[in-house]
């Protein structure tokens, strides 16, 4: 068990778990994407009268003047580029921590502290971040906010990455002396309180405007199905590939003391 | 904890466990080279532009979308 090997099959989950995220955001998100756009396209044509006479700041990737990236490729190749690209490193630092936590979690083997990981990875990294700050489909979103729309959601999701982390060192020490149940709990209690406290403190972003309700649904629900399926899959390939490492080292350890056998 | 004084295996095998020394560069390493991505994924030519332009954006456009981060 080295950090190389370790590292090396993070990334390859990372990149199944790409190909898959790849997957699940283009049949069930581009839709609702290509819907929004053309909701977007149509609001403009609305309101054509009064041309757009200054484009700056909020350049939006679909509107006709100034767009370099075609649409077909910004829903595919574009799209293949970022699941893949995001999903390997992910995929790389969840199995470091894996890496680093395997067999310092009480007594959770390595198969355990690995799922771990990658499990508090998806709530701390992703569905908490979306909790406070939804996704939004293209057209929802003033291009004047995007600085202060960016600084409150990396703002928000680093509070809970290092909510969780501390959740996972804190339970992890009181296991020793109050028991896993104690452990477990004030751990997860503790996350909960830190995230719901700073959920209020944050501000509140609501620029959604006359944009449909159901649309902005499916838009968010796709999106939050691409999140799930980038770390359930490198949650669980991941989680084989180091068990199966696991066995493939031990294996020949046994085989020597059991020198009979063939 | 770290002095790991070898606790008598009682029934349950032992789990091994990496040196964090032996970690440590990868993690760095890896860590920016993921930091970097992420940024050029999720944020670049939205908040901040490095290079300046809209390519970066747009090629990125739909996955920054559904991966659920700030766009325009």
């Amino acid at each position: 068990m080295t950090a190389r090997a370790i590292l090396l099959r993070g990334l390859l989950a990372g990149l199944i778990a790409g190909i898959a995220t790849f997957a699940v955001a283009y049949t069930v998100g581009e839709p609702h994407v290509e819907r929004a756009i053309s909701l977007e396209e149509a609001a403009a044509t609305a309101a054509e009268a009064p041309a757009p006479a200054e484009d700056d700041g909020h350049s939006h990737s679909h509107d006709e003047e100034g767009t370099e990236v075609s649409r077909s490729t910004q829903s595919t190749v574009g799209l293949l580029t970022g699941t893949l690209t995001v999903s390997v490193a992910i995929g790389g630092v969840v199995s470091l921590i894996a890496a680093a936590v395997a067999g310092r979690l009480g007594r959770i083997g390595l198969g355990g502290s690995t799922a771990l990981v990658a499990a508090v990875g998806f709530v701390g990294f992703a569905l908490v971040p979306f909790l406070k700050y939804p996704s939004t489909p293209p057209a929802v979103g003033n291009g004047e906010t995007i600085g202060t729309r960016t600084a409150l959601y990396f703002g928000f999701l680093l509070v809970s990455v290092v909510a969780a982390v501390a959740a996972v060192l804190v339970a992890n020490r009181l296991a020793a002396t109050r028991g896993a149940y104690t452990a477990v709990v004030v751990g997860l209690v503790g996350y909960v309180v830190v995230v719901v406290v700073a959920g209020l403190a944050f501000p509140t972003v609501n620029e959604v405007g006359d944009f449909p309700a159901d649309t902005l649904w499916f838009f968010r629900r796709a999106s939050l199905f691409t999140l799930t399926t980038m770390w359930a899959v490198i949650g669980i390939v991941l989680t084989g590939l180091l068990l199966r490492l696991q066995t493939q080292q031990a294996a020949p350890a046994a085989t020597r003391e059991l020198q009979p056998a063939h | 904890m770290s002095q790991s004084v070898a606790l008598p295996a009682v029934g349950t095998p032992e789990i091994p466990s990496i040196p964090l020394r032996e970690l440590a560069p990868w993690a760095l390493l890896f860590g920016l080279l993921a930091l970097l991505v992420l940024f050029f994924v999720s944020a670049d030519q939205g908040a901040i532009s490095i290079p300046a332009g809209n390519a970066v954006h747009e090629f990125v456009h739909d996955g920054r979308h559904l991966l659920g981060y700030p766009c325009h």
